[in-house]
């Protein structure tokens, strides 16, 4: 399903045409303020380019083609940044592009009431509103969000999930929600309108995917209040240089004051650029990623909040265990011959299209061998299940089988005037509290014994959980089942904790109980039972195949309808405030080989000995203050695709990631600009550029 | 390092450790309520006095409140301080019959013993009265401590309490701190700085006829009390001769008592704890640097206690120790190491020992009595905390020597630093690594419990940011405009004394490169505003952390939560701290010390 949402090259190249030239668009003032850390470059950039000029007329502080060289790739620090916001904003935009192709304005039929019977009236899309009532045919757009009143028709939902298959909608259960810009292929439906127009789920994607709304989210405040000190305390330290150093200049007797041009350089050097370039390219990124994973978040605050959470509520159906119980096991009545009962299972079985009848044929075939039949040829007429007998069979010329849940047969052997023998009651229970499902096979008037259909667990599931556990996120199984059941499937798929006999009620409960010991809960739901505890969930991530009501309960949508997208979710949300910590650590780490950088290039006329902090034995002063600029805007370049990607994520103990994490981005932070200027200044020297 | 080196900083460290670890869990029962033991005896006393002062011990306050009740009891504090300097003359207890202070050096020196600085632009024994030392500055050296141990316990109450307002309340803590901690510890360590020898009298200075008039060179001043200068700039001298000594005298042990143990740092005399008087012989120094670092490392312990988690303590204990010791190693290579221009001479700076017994190394400025190492150990404890008291003149320390303190000061004065406002100093910063380290391991960060967020991180900016401004600020204004003439050296070395200046106020350390001359308008002013704004813009936002995070809920521990207590966080600390210290700094550095050591070198 998600396979068909190709990952983007992370280059794509028109998006990078388009990022080109918004990263000049970017230029503009308004646009520069919404970020302290490069507001402060862009300043400083502005001022370089006005002492070019004075230098151009004559009374420069330095020579004009050092303030020129520095002057461009202050310019070029700003435009990388702009770039790489403009690149995450471009991925977003092409895929809100293609979103909104889904939307149409269509003609939709206006109905007087409720009914498929009312009065109709033409109207454009745009004019439906909340609570408005809309009639939809076989291949028309459906025109808005809403809520099935009437009929069942298959949707073509395709344009938003990805998902070529068509799904079933119907009036009321779980799946009674349609969305606007699908596309009815049979059949008609009554639909309420549940949206406005500019509010329904496909605008709301759209804006999300471009970023139009994206507002901060309180981790991204902090980190921005932080970087916007440190950003004040490298502007006072630069600031004070100037008098610093015309005060050493008159006490050594030789040498000149620093010059702004290099204060500008240090400045901008010691901003955490990095970071502050990169920050908002990592925040869209990260929604971006969601999308790309088939999840739609409402804000980016439920990202960030999926990536704190403690405790993940899990259905246990579709998520633990594959849909359906499977047959495991066959357990003959006293006096029954294995063989015999599944053989007679099979014949019950053969017309079953359900998965645990197929299952049974299944089984039969690998433990006996027992081919399919032809039914016809042996005079065989099904019996359906049905709501009211609960009971399921097969009749053949002097054979009734029947199979079904205990209770049914046990009711259905009393009307033939016999009851269950003791030793399959046994069974019974042994099947039970082993978490597995009894079902029953009769034969005219007696028992043949017990089918074990099992619950089977997802394969690597029980891997994941551990993951998690290491990550320090408990898991709980939510289940309808009773506690025995639950228990033993909990202990299978190594759960630590479960909730058995669930009720909406009790769900909710366990949340506000958990979220009051101070830990963040997720969960998945579909129904408008749900609804209430997907709203009290931290993290709430409902399927698209559920109700309108769940949907808008929720603050993400998972448009696969895979509960185990809950796991991908929580890895997402930390990847998003690793890389924002990482590329924060990088940024300072770096300061330290640009302060060796450019303290002694920019001092050293007045105290030679300060040469002797040149530990990388760079060419000139110039050289040294340009290669620290330049390397300081490369970086920012070098770095878009981690702030795109994301840093590596592992499911590992926190001291252990950042163990990992200090290693990588602090120390590699300290080593790499040592590197990368030495290596530049060699670059411009062999250049003869200074 | 000598082995006399070696075993002096490890009897120190082991002494100090065997002392400050009961002493805080004695706090902790203190500040908990908690019978102590001297309640039984002080019980009366404290209930007498909120009876008189109309406390009621059990209301609690909010964080505003807390701040409020602070901030006014402060101001009131500098108000009282600079009446008293200004009407000391008519006042008792003047047998010297000392003047009125000036005014500008009255409100420094009143704004710097109630910030806990004790930054002194005056000589104690010659511009202040016993009236003024004793009821003025030591009421300050008691009750400014304890106003920084107030915050540091508003601030443990809010990362230890869930979902409420109350901070405790400031009188009930101020009380308890002077009376069960800071009263009887003084008491103690005065009677034994008397028996080593530390004057404790009214009497006035003594007078000693010398046995041999001396002729000397007596600087000429202007009514100000400044150098005359000619016309070369350098100051003027008139040829006098001296034939009798004064010897000032007063009640000098109870003054140095709190002045150490309250990381205070104002001495009674002009040379401080270097003076025989203050500090009379290797074990009176001994139990002074007991004294500066055991209340800090002290409530080290009383935090682990109040937080119910030891550990906290503990790992706080060690990455503070571990820059100290560092640090204070590299201090006694520089200073027992010497010069070695001097080496290249051929000057033997060797420590010997027998009949060519020397102290080697750089003993200018030092006292015979303490030699190389314990003046190395004092000038590193007294600036790792924000003692600023000295018993050697920082300002004759070899560059990288004189480095140490000067840098150790301005990390912040978080290694330790001063009773209680290091600590709250020291969990900011564990604030802001922790900030860190949660955004590199995915989740929104926590310390102890509570959610670090926006607000949080803007009050925690806010105390890390200001120091630095202050300290690079007020040195950029001195050098650009006539206060660089205070001087007392050209070149690199009279840039570090002004920057360690305005370090030292800006950090409520207090001490002095002891060459500039200080008491001018300019450094009056421009460093009681340092002072002032270095205590006050520090403590009002670590007041509304608290209160912020009383608010919260405290999240369970658990595998993904940051544990605290390691090494790698011990260490992430660490370089949270000297990050910030050596990127703040570093520029400025380079045009001192840096620029001075590397000279030698060449």
């Amino acid at each position: 399903m998600s396979t068909k949402r190709k990952a983007r090259p992370l280059f794509d190249p028109p998006l990078v045409k388009q990022a080109v030239i918004d990263s000049f668009a970017k230029l503009a003032p308004q646009n520069q303020l919404r970020n302290p850390v490069m507001f402060t470059v862009y300043v400083g950039s502005i001022l370089t380019t006005a002492l070019f000029v004075q230098a151009l007329a004559g009374h420069g502080e330095a020579p004009a083609g050092f303030i020129a060289a520095i002057s461009l790739w202050l310019w070029f620090t700003v435009l990388f940044a702009n770039f790489a916001e403009a690149m995450a904003e471009g991925r977003g935009k092409a895929q809100a592009a293609s979103l909104r192709q889904a939307r149409h304005d269509t003609q939709a039929r206006l109905l007087d009431r409720p009914s498929s019977e009312g009065k109709i009236e033409m109207v454009s899309s745009t004019t439906l509103r909340k609570g408005h009532f809309v009639l939809i045919e076989a291949l028309d757009f459906i025109p808005c969000d809403g809520e099935i009143v009437e009929g069942v028709a298959s949707v073509d939902e395709s344009a938003i999930t990805g998902e070529s298959a068509p799904v079933i909608r119907e009036a009321g259960g779980d799946r009674s929600a349609v969305t606007g810009g699908t596309r009815l292929l049979s059949d008609w439906l009554v639909v309420r309108v549940a949206a406005d127009p500019g509010e329904t789920f496909l605008d709301r994607m759209i804006a999300l995917v471009e970023g139009a709304k994206r507002r901060k989210t309180p981790n991204e405040i902090a980190l921005n209040i932080l970087l916007a000190a440190l950003t004040l305390i490298f502007l006072v330290v630069c600031a004070a240089l100037l008098p610093m150093s015309a005060f050493a200049v008159e006490q050594a007797g030789k040498g000149e004051a620093v010059t702004i041009t290099v204060l500008a350089a240090l400045f901008v050097c010691l901003a955490p650029t990095t970071i502050g370039g990169l920050l908002s390219s990592i925040g869209i990124a990260g929604m971006d990623r969601l999308i790309q994973a088939g999840v739609i978040a409402t804000s980016g605050r439920a990202v960030e909040a999926a990536g704190d959470v403690d405790v993940l509520l899990l259905d246990k159906t579709g998520t633990i265990t594959l849909g359906n119980r499977q047959a495991d096991a066959f357990l003959p009545a006293p006096g029954v011959d294995e063989k015999e009962l599944a053989d007679t299972a099979q014949l019950a079985s053969l017309a079953d299209e359900t998965p645990e009848g197929r299952s049974i044929v299944v089984l039969a075939k690998e433990r006996f061998d027992i081919r399919g039949r032809d039914m016809s040829a042996l005079e065989a007429s099904f019996v359906p299940f049905t709501a009211q007998t609960r009971i399921s069979g097969v009749n053949l010329p002097q054979r009734v089988i029947r199979k079904g849940a205990p209770d049914a047969i046990r009711k259905f052997l009393a009307e033939q005037g016999t009851q269950l023998p003791a030793e399959v009651e046994q069974d019974i229970r042994t099947v039970a509290e082993s978490g597995g499902t009894p079902l029953l096979v009769a034969q005219n008037n007696r028992v043949l014994g017990v089918v074990w259909l099992k619950d089977i667990v997802k394969g690597g599931i029980k891997e994941r959980f551990a993951e998690l556990r290491a990550m320090g996120i408990k898991t709980v199984m939510v289940t309808g089942d009773n506690p025995l059941t639950a228990a033993a499937i909990a202990a299978e798929a190594g759960v630590d904790d479960f909730l058995a006999e669930a009720t909406p009620e009790n769900k909710l409960s366990l949340i506000r109980k958990t979220q009051a010991e101070g830990r963040l809960v997720a969960m998945t739901g579909d129904g408008t039972n749900d609804a209430p505890a997907l709203a009290q969930a931290d993290v709430g991530v409902a399927m698209n195949s559920g109700t309108q009501a769940a949907k808008e309960a929720g603050n993400m949508v998972d448009l696969d309808s895979n509960p185990t997208k809950l796991l991908e979710v929580v890895a997402i949300g930390k990847q998003l405030l690793m890389t924002r910590g990482a590329l924060t650590t990088f940024s300072i780490s770096n300061d330290v080989a640009k302060y060796f950088a450019i303290v002694p290039a920019a001092f050293v006329g007045i105290y030679p000995q300060l040469g002797l902090l040149n530990i990388m034995g760079l060419a000139t002063p110039q050289s040294a203050i340009l290669s620290a600029v330049i390397f300081n805007a490369l970086v920012i370049v070098f770095l878009i695709p981690l702030s795109l990607r994301g840093v590596r994520y592992r499911p590992l103990g926190a001291a252990r990631v950042l163990r990992d994490n200090l290693l990588i981005y602090g120390l590699g932070g300290l080593a790499v600009p040592f590197a990368g200027i030495k290596l530049i200044d060699m670059l411009l020297v062999a250049a003869k550029l200074s | 390092m000598t082995t006399n080196a070696i075993i002096q900083i490890i009897a120190y460290m082991a002494a100090l450790l065997a002392l400050s670890w009961p002493l805080g869990a004695y706090m902790a029962r203190v500040f908990e309520g908690k019978p102590c033991g001297l309640n039984r005896v002080l019980g009366p006393v404290e209930r007498l006095i909120y009876r008189i002062c109309g406390i009621d011990p059990e209301r609690e306050m909010d964080w505003k409140t807390y701040a409020l009740a602070l901030l006014v009891f402060s101001a009131a504090g500098i108000v009282l301080l600079y009446l008293q300097q200004r009407f000391q003359a008519v006042l008792p207890l003047n047998p010297d019959g000392l003047p009125a202070v000036a005014p500008d050096l009255a409100l420094n020196t009143a704004v710097s013993f109630s910030t806990n600085t004790n930054w002194q632009n005056y000589a104690g024994e010659s511009t202040m009265s016993y009236l003024t030392q004793m009821m003025g500055l030591a009421v300050h050296n008691f009750i400014s401590p304890a106003v920084g141990i107030c915050v540091l316990l508003a601030l443990i109450r809010g990362l230890t309490r869930r979902q409420t307002a109350n901070l405790g309340n400031f009188w009930v803590d101020l009380l308890r701190g002077v009376l069960y901690l800071l009263l009887p510890l003084s008491c103690v360590l005065a009677l034994a700085l008397v028996w080593q020898g530390a004057p404790q009298t009214f009497a006035k200075a003594a007078k000693a006829t010398i046995l041999e008039p001396a002729a000397y060179d007596n600087p000429v001043t202007d009514a100000d009390g400044q150098p005359v200068k000619d016309a070369d700039g350098k100051p003027t001298t008139e040829p006098a001769t001296m034939t009798e000594q004064v010897i000032s005298l007063g009640p000098v042990a109870s003054q140095q008592a709190i002045m150490t143990l309250g990381t205070n740092g104002g001495g009674f005399f002009n040379a401080n704890a270097s003076h025989p008087f203050e500090n009379p012989t290797p074990l009176s120094n001994f139990l002074n640097m007991l004294a500066i670092l055991v209340i800090p490392v002290g409530l080290l312990f009383t935090y682990g206690a109040m937080v119910g988690d030891k550990r906290q303590g503990r790992s706080l204990l060690a990455a503070m120790g571990s820059v100290l010791l560092v640090l204070l190693v590299v201090c006694v290579f520089a200073e027992q190491g010497g010069n070695p221009q001097f080496t290249a001479l051929g000057v033997d700076q060797q420590a010997a020992e027998g009949a060519a017994a020397q102290a080697g190394g750089n003993m200018e400025g030092k006292e015979a009595r303490f030699g190389v190492v314990d003046s190395a150990l004092f000038a590193s404890v007294t600036t790792a905390t924000s003692c600023g008291a000295v018993n050697s003149m920082h300002d004759s320390f070899t560059p990288l020597g004189g480095l140490i303190p000067m840098w150790l000061i301005q990390l912040g004065e978080v290694i330790f630093g001063g009773v209680g406002s290091g600590l709250y100093g020291m969990i900011v910063f564990a604030i802001v690594a922790v900030f860190v380290a949660g955004l590199m391991v995915g989740r929104t960060p926590e310390y102890l419990g509570k959610k670090i967020e926006p607000f949080e991180t803007k009050m925690a900016s806010l105390v890390i940011l200001i120091p630095p401004f202050l300290a690079l600020l007020g040195t950029a204004a001195a050098v650009a405009t006539q206060a660089k003439t205070a001087i007392g050296n050209p070149g690199a070395h009279g840039f570090s004394e002004i920057l360690y200046a305005f370090s030292s106020m800006a950090n409520n350390n207090g001490s002095a490169f002891a060459g500039l001359s200080g008491n001018t308008l300019f450094y009056n002013l421009v460093g009681a505003l340092a002072m002032f704004a270095g205590r006050f813009w520090l403590a009002v936002p670590t007041l509304a952390i608290a209160g912020s995070l009383a608010a919260k809920k405290i999240v369970p521990q658990g595998e993904g939560t940051l544990p605290t207590h390691t090494p790698l966080f011990i260490a992430l600390l660490v370089s949270v701290v000297a990050v910030v210290g050596a990127l703040t700094f570093f520029p400025a550095l380079a045009l001192g010390p840096i620029a001075e050591h590397l000279a030698l070198l060449r």
